[in-house]
């Protein structure tokens, strides 16, 4: 099958993929078959885990295509993923109807709180989940591709964009905090009901978000393959490494950029909407710089340029802050810092480059 | 009347706007036999005058050295005609209808200028095949970029470019792991790929074995007349064996203009390289 044609000669993709698809069957399976007393029973609690893991998974890959493959260095992802998010609360948000504290049918409690009697223009829509779902796209997607012509375009690059892009997160972060914004302040969105029908509190509803954010991580990974599999990905490696000279062979650099780096933030956006349901918050936290600088330290310890290295990146320093913040709170902090740096010292190429130095070796 | 002149003027009916011109995508009109035009061009940083009412013309098919003591303004004349740099004055032409001034570095490559830079730079990370490759003519927008599909015909020209750079070995090698000669070769092949009309070849044989300096000087030979070839050197031994004309800058400006031998004997040009 020619969509399948990105994999070959991608071990690690194919190994990845196959892992997936084996938790999407495997794990719904053992919550589902197997009696709580059972040793090898998931609870639906490890799911939400999971799914929520898997959500940063798709978050890492999304930022390992811009920085990996094109060398843009983005420390503002956390906002496009924020973006997705509170589209995809906004949705939510708007199923609550009439069950909300106030009853109010058409108002979210916060704005009956504030009292104002007239739902927001920009809140229009959001009781579709179609439009909901073109939004977790369009907004981080829009604002990704403005920020982008006006970022490379001028050819900011290097540290100066890494720097603009965390002021982009803080700026939305502070603007996102104010009530008048129309978006819950301070305390953000939250208190969901239930998507698409389905109530949020249900086992199997749980389960299908899990599936759902699998499905989406591997169709996510298959088409950034794809990207980085064509000739345009071996464009972005060539401005990764020599802008100048790129520009000279004939190619708009800034377009290329604006491309990948706008599909990134799409994808970003995605696993925010993922990712809310199954958490069942979003607030202006989201977009915190220290988030966003969190998603590059998953990428480099993973492996950078690898794809499927991020994802697993992801996933092993979630695991080990869940681990952590549960058994040594105040350490966590301090040991995410300690990782970053033995890393960055010892381990260039993440932990799938180690792994793939020892297969050479032996 | 005369805003009912200036009416009649504006809604001629052969009238062209400024705006409606084509400026990319043209073919170059070689017709009256020059390539390149720089006329009157000066360019200062900062005060200092790197280029100074520079005139300078190049024939379609010639091969032209230029040479001249460091700070000459020999790169920053190429960072011009390459779009690099933007002329304080002046007009530069590629052949007799494209404005370089007009447009950026990706389109002058595509109108077909190509420049090999003083310091090697080749994509390190790439094999030298699909350094090759993406330097291939052809559509270079992002989307066709995506779906594009290697072809037979390119596949040929690809090893066509491998053997003229004597590079068929190693075509599978990481470019960052080549020597610096066959760095620069592969450079050049790049260029090649490129299919330019102009090569700008800004110092190739820098850091060169003896006898890798003689196989760049047959190459470069061999590209001049289906191709236009300037080149900047230092290296007089190299300059002498390739040159059939050679241009003399200083301080900005063209200061002698002849074959090899005219030039050595132009006492100004003595002046400049061995001090008063």
């Amino acid at each position: 099958m020619r969509l399948f044609n990105p994999l070959k000669q991608d071990r690690g993709g194919q190994l990845f993929l196959a892992t997936l698809v084996l938790a999407m069957l495997l794990v719904p399976m053992l919550n589902l078959m197997l009696p709580e007393s059972s040793p090898f029973h998931i609870s639906t609690y490890t799911i939400t885990l999971l799914g929520k893991y898997l959500a940063f998974a798709l978050l890492a890959i999304a930022v390992d295509l811009a920085w990996g493959y094109l060398g843009i260095l983005s420390l503002g992802h956390g906002a496009f993923f924020a973006l997705g998010g509170y589209a995809m609360g906004m949705y939510l948000m708007r199923q609550i109807g009439e069950r909300g504290v106030y009853g109010n049918p058409l108002l979210p409690d916060f704005m009956v709180f504030l009292n104002w009697d007239s739902l927001p223009w920009f809140w229009y829509g959001f009781d579709m989940f179609w439009f909901a779902l073109l939004m977790v796209m369009l907004a981080p997607g829009v604002l990704a591709f403005v920020f982008g012509w006006l970022a490379f375009r001028s050819r900011v690059t290097g540290v100066y964009l890494s720097i603009i892009t965390q002021a982009l997160t803080y700026a939305l972060m502070l603007a996102f905090f104010r009530n008048e914004m129309g978006f819950g302040g301070n305390n953000g969105l939250t208190d969901f009901k239930d998507i698409l029908g389905f109530n949020l509190q249900d086992d199997t509803t749980r389960i299908a978000l899990f599936v759902a954010t699998a499905l989406m991580l591997a169709v996510g990974y298959i088409v950034c393959r794809a990207i980085v599999a064509s000739r345009l990905g071996r464009v972005a490696v060539a401005i990764r490494d020599a802008e100048d000279r790129t520009r000279f062979v004939g190619y708009r650099v800034e377009y290329v950029k604006l491309a990948i780096f706008t599909f990134s933030a799409v994808l970003a956006g995605i696993a925010g909407a993922l990712y809310v349901p199954q958490v069942g918050i979003i607030n202006p936290g989201e977009f915190s710089p220290l988030n966003s600088i969190e998603i590059v330290i998953w990428v480099a310890v993973g492996g950078r340029a690898t794809l499927y290295g991020a994802a697993a990146g992801a996933i092993m320093v979630n695991y080990g802050k869940s681990y952590f913040t549960a058994a040594l709170p105040e350490v966590w902090l301090f040991a995410l810092g300690a990782l970053f740096v033995l890393v960055t010292l010892f381990l260039p190429k993440g932990v799938i480059g180690l792994l793939k130095r020892r297969r050479a070796e032996s | 009347m005369n805003s009912l002149q200036n009416l009649r003027e504006v809604m001629r009916r052969d009238r062209v706007f400024d705006f409606m011109l084509q400026t990319t995508g043209l073919e170059v009109d070689l017709s009256h036999g020059t390539i390149l035009y720089l006329e009157d061009v000066s360019v200062s940083f900062d005060g200092f005058k790197a280029i100074n009412d520079l005139n300078l013309y190049i024939d379609a098919g010639e091969l032209r050295c230029i040479i001249g003591p460091n700070g000459a303004g020999k790169t920053t004349m190429m960072d011009i005609i390459t779009g690099k740099t933007r002329p304080d004055k002046g007009s530069a032409f590629f052949g007799q209808n494209i404005n370089l001034l007009h447009l950026n570095e990706a389109e002058i490559a595509q109108a077909g200028i190509g420049r090999k830079f003083q310091k090697p730079t080749v994509f390190e990370f790439h094999t030298v095949f699909e350094n090759l490759e993406l330097s291939m003519a052809g559509d270079k927008r992002v989307w066709q970029t995506f779906r594009a599909r290697m072809e037979g015909s390119q596949l040929d020209r690809i090893s066509n470019v491998l053997e003229i750079i004597g590079l068929q070995e190693c075509h599978h090698k990481l470019a960052g792991s080549l020597s610096h000669g066959q760095k620069q070769w592969l450079e050049i092949g790049m260029l090649l790929m490129q299919n330019p009309k102009l090569l700008l070849v800004d110092e190739p044989v820098a850091g060169m074995t003896h006898q890798e300096m003689e196989r760049t000087a047959e190459l470069l030979t061999s590209l001049a007349g289906e191709h236009t070839v300037v080149v900047v050197e230092h290296d007089m031994d190299f300059v002498r064996s390739i040159a059939r004309k050679v241009t003399v800058l200083h301080q900005g400006s063209v200061l002698a203009e002849g074959s090899m031998d005219e030039v050595q004997n132009d006492r100004r040009v003595v002046e400049v390289y061995l001090g008063e």
